[in-house]
C-alpha cells in the first residue's frame, strides 16, 4: 500500500516537473513490462542487431544477459559477433572521434540512456522518426527535433511524412491534438497561430505497424532493463523486506506498551 | 562479566557516560510524534557512515573513472545497488528527518534558555550537513554533479574583490575538475564527518547538561522530586524508556525508507535526478539546473534577489543569511511561553507564514523561473515580469520577517497558562 502511494507520488511530481517546458509533445504510453522477460530478450537482439554499432553499452558485461534467462552459450551465439569474451562489456570499435566527425556529436553510451530519458519518452521517439531532406541524415524526429542520428529501423517500420496544420487559437489546436493519435507536438506558430505536427506513414516497411510497435516496445523494454539490471531483484526483495518490517513494528510497538504501563 | 565492568569502570567512566547519557538520564515522559526525529537523525548518520565506508572501498575519485565507478557499483559489486541506493536514498531522508527535527524545535520553544548551545550546535550541524550534501553530489560525476558543483562554486566568485580568487581557491583549479573531485571527495568522507560527529556529540551532551524540552515546554527539573523514586514528577528514565518507544519510530522510520528505496529510489527524479546518469561534461550546460530538493528553498532565494550595483552577490548574501539567521533564534524570542500549545495567535501565524514560505520557496527552487507564466504586459510595475520570481521575492520577505519582527511579535502575544504539570 505504502509503495503504491511512494509510487503515485513520485508520478504526480515528475508529471509537474514535465510540464513547464516549451512546445507541448504529447506521447504515448510505452507499451512495456520488465517481468516480460522474453520482450526483454528480443529487444536484447535488436539492440544488439541496429544499436551495438555505433552505440556502446560500455557498462554493461554480455553475460549479465543471464537475468533475462539466458545461457552463456546462447548469449555467444546469439548475441556476439565480434568474438568477444562473455565477461567484456558492450563496446563498438567506432572511435568516438570518427563518430563525431560522421554524425556531428558521438553517439551516447546507452547504458543508463532509459534512466536519463525514461522508457516513455525512447518509446515514443522511436515511433517518431519521419523524412527530412533539409537534416544532415535525411531524418528528423517529433519527439527530438534536429536529432542527428538516422532513422535505423527504417526497413522495418517504411518512412514517414510530417504533417502540420495550422490552427488560428490554442483551443481549435488543442482540440485537433487530441483527437488525432500517436505522438502529437503542438508549438507556437508564425503570427501568433498554433502549429500541430504530426505524422503519417507514406510507404510501409517489412513490418505492420503494430508489429513495429511490438518491435520497439521489445527493444525499450531491454533498455529499460540495462539501465538498471538489479531493478526486478530490487523489487522483490523489497517487498519481503516491508513484509518483514511490518512484523516487526507490531512486535515493537507491543514491546513499548508493555514497558509503558508503569509510566503515568 | 561485573567484574569486568568494575575493572573498566575503574579506569574508564564507561557506566557513568552511559547513565548520564542515556541510561539514567532524565527525559519528560510526554514526548510526542515529533520527538521521534532526534533518534531517526543519529540512526540515518549511522546508515550514511556505514554504507559510505562500503562505497567508498569500489567508489573511484578520478575524473575519468568517477562514473565509471559508480556504475560498476550499480552492476559488479555484489549489493552495490543496494548500498549506493541506502546511501543516495539516506541523503534525501536525512535532510527531511533533519527538517522535522528543527521544525519540533520552533514548535515547542526547544531553542530558548536553557538550551542555547543545543540550539547552535544544532544549526552547526546543520551547516556541516549541507557542506556534506554539497560535496557528496559531486562525486558520482554526473551533468548535475558537474553543473551543481559549478553554480554553487560561483556563488563564491561572486564575492567581491576577492571572488575570482576565492573560486580557484575552492575549485583548485579555474573549471570543476579532476582536482576538484579529489579535494571534495576527502572532503566528503573525512573531515566533514568528523567536524559533524563532533558537533552531534556536543549537541548531545548540552543536551543532556540541560534536560530536554517538551511539548508543554515546562522544566522538569523545576519540578518537586517524586519521593518514591527520586525524580522530577514528570521525568522518566530514558532506558528502557525512550529505548523501546525510538525502536518502534526506527521501524516505522525503515518501512518508509524501504518503501522509497526498494521501490522508488530515484523519486521521480528528486532523490536521483535523471540528468546526473549523463557523464559530466564541461562543454555541455544542462538546460535546467536546479540542485538537490534540500537545497531549493534558498535557490529559489538566491534566483528571486536581483542583481544590485553589476553584481550577483546580494542573492549570495540573502542565501546565506537565511540559513545564519536560525543561529539567533534564541535571542529574537521574547514570548512568555516556550510551546506552541500555549502561544498566541500572533506566533501561530507567522510560524505558519513561515513554513508556507519554505515549502513554496522549495517548490519554486526545483522548477524553472518561466513555471507560472508572466504578467500581461502593460501592468504597472510587475507587467512582463516571471510571476514565480515575484512571488519568490515576497515570500523571501516573509520568510526573514518571521525572524525579524519575532522580537516584536512574540513579546505582545496573547499567551495562556502553562500548566505545573505536562499534559500528556
Amino acid at each position: 500500500m505504502l509503495a503504491v502511494v511512494m509510487v503515485a507520488l513520485a508520478g504526480a511530481l515528475s508529471g509537474a516537473a514535465l510540464a513547464s517546458g516549451g512546445a507541448d509533445v504529447r506521447m504515448e504510453p510505452a507499451q512495456v513490462n520488465r517481468l516480460d522477460l522474453a520482450s526483454a530478450q528480443r529487444g536484447a537482439r535488436t539492440f544488439v542487431n541496429y544499436c551495438l554499432n555505433c552505440h556502446t553499452a560500455k557498462y554493461m558485461r554480455y553475460n549479465r544477459l543471464t537475468d533475462l534467462g539466458l545461457t552463456d552459450a546462447q548469449i555467444r551465439d546469439n548475441l556476439m559477433f565480434a568474438g568477444e569474451k562473455t565477461g567484456d562489456t558492450m563496446t563498438v570499435a567506432m572511435r568516438p572521434s570518427d563518430a563525431k566527425a560522421w554524425f556531428g556529436v558521438p553517439p551516447p553510451d546507452l547504458t543508463v540512456e532509459a534512466r536519463v530519458r525514461g522508457a516513455q519518452w525512447l518509446y515514443n521517439y522511436f515511433l517518431a522518426f519521419y523524412k527530412d531532406d533539409t537534416a544532415p541524415s535525411g531524418w528528423n524526429n517529433l519527439v527530438f527535433p534536429n536529432v542527428a542520428m538516422p532513422h535505423v529501423l527504417q526497413h522495418l517500420s517504411g518512412t514517414n511524412q510530417l504533417v502540420t496544420k495550422e490552427f488560428k487559437t490554442h483551443e481549435e489546436a488543442q482540440a485537433a491534438a487530441l483527437a488525432t493519435k500517436g505522438v502529437v507536438v503542438l508549438g507556437p506558430g508564425k503570427d501568433h497561430t498554433y502549429v500541430v505536427e504530426t505524422i503519417v506513414q507514406d510507404t510501409p516497411g517489412e513490418l505492420s505497424p503494430v508489429e513495429y510497435q511490438r518491435v520497439v516496445a521489445d527493444l525499450v523494454n531491454f533498455l529499460d532493463y540495462m539501465a538498471e539490471p538489479a531493478k526486478n531483484q530490487r523489487t522483490r526483495i523489497g517487498l519481503v523486506v516491508l513484509l518483514y518490517l511490518v512484523v516487526l513494528f507490531f512486535l515493537a510497538y507491543w514491546m513499548k506498551r508493555e514497558y509503558w504501563k508503569d509510566v503515568h | 562479566m561485573q567484574k569486568l565492568l568494575t575493572w573498566i569502570d575503574d579506569r574508564f567512566p564507561l557506566t557513568a557516560l552511559w547513565e548520564s547519557q542515556w541510561g539514567k538520564y532524565v527525559a519528560p515522559k510526554n514526548f510526542n510524534f515529533w520527538y521521534y526525529f532526534g533518534s531517526l537523525a543519529a540512526f540515518t548518520l549511522v546508515i550514511q557512515i556505514v554504507t559510505g565506508i562500503f562505497l567508498t572501498m569500489n567508489y573511484k575519485p578520478d575524473a575519468a573513472k568517477a562514473f565509471e565507478s559508480v556504475e560498476y557499483i550499480m552492476r559488479d559489486v555484489s549489493w552495490g545497488w543496494l548500498i549506493r541506493y541506502m546511501h543516495s536514498t539516506g541523503a534525501s531522508m536525512f535532510f527531511i528527518v533533519v527538517y522535522l527535527h528543527m521544525f519540533r524545535g520552533l514548535l515547542y520553544g526547544s531553542y530558548r534558555k536553557p538550551r542555547e548551545l543545543t540550539w547552535i550546535f544544532g544549526c552547526l550541524i546543520y551547516l556541516c550537513l549541507m557542506a556534506e550534501a554539497f560535496f557528496g553530489y559531486l562525486l558520482p560525476w554526473g551533468q548535475m554533479s558537474y553543473w551543481g558543483a559549478q553554480v554553487i562554486v560561483n556563488l563564491f566568485s561572486a564575492v567581491p574583490i576577492i571572488g575570482e580568487d576565492l573560486g580557484v581557491w575552492i575549485r583548485g583549479d579555474y573549471t570543476i575538475s579532476d582536482i576538484t573531485l579529489n579535494r571534495f571527495f576527502a572532503f566528503h568522507v573525512v573531515a566533514v564527518p568528523l567536524v559533524l560527529i563532533g558537533l552531534i556529540a556536543a549537541h548531545l551532551m548540552a543536551l543532556h547538561e540541560t534536560g530536554s524540552n517538551n511539548p508543554d515546554g515546562i522544566e522538569i527539573k523545576k519540578q518537586p522530586k517524586d519521593p518514591a523514586t527520586g525524580l522530577p514528577l514528570d521525568g522518566i528514565y530514558s532506558h528502557p524508556y525512550y529505548t523501546v518507544k525510538d525502536i518502534v519510530g526506527v521501524v516505522a522510520f525503515l518501512a518508509v525508507f524501504s518503501a522509497i528505496m526498494f521501490f522508488v529510489p530515484d523519486m521521480g527524479g528528486y532523490f536521483l535526478e535523471a540528468n546526473n546518469f549523463i557523464p559530466a561534461d564541461p562543454l555541455k550546460t544542462p538546460e535546467h539546473i536546479a540542485p538537490v530538493w534540500y537545497f531549493t528553498p534558498y535557490y529559489a532565494m538566491l534566483r528571486a534577489v536581483p542583481s544590485f550595483l553589476g553584481s550577483q552577490f546580494w542573492g549570495v548574501l540573502v542565501m546565506g543569511a537565511a540559513v545564519v539567521i536560525f543561529f539567533a533564534l534564541p535571542w529574537l524570542d521574547r514570548g512568555a511561553v516556550k510551546s506552541i500549545r500555549y502561544r498566541g495567535s500572533k506566533y501561530k501565524t507567522w510560524l505558519a507564514i513561515f513554513v508556507v514560505s519554505f515549502l513554496i520557496l522549495g517548490y519554486l527552487g526545483v522548477v524553472p523561473i518561466t513555471v507560472w507564466g508572466q504578467f500581461p504586459e502593460g501592468w504597472p510595475v510587475l507587467g512582463g515580469a516571471d510571476r514565480a520570481t515575484v512571488v519568490a521575492r515576497v515570500l523571501t520577505v516573509t520568510y526573514f520577517l518571521f525572524f525579524v519582527l519575532m522580537p516584536w511579535y512574540t513579546a505582545r502575544d496573547q499567551t495562556k497558562p502553562v500548566p505545573e504539570r505536562v499534559t500528556g
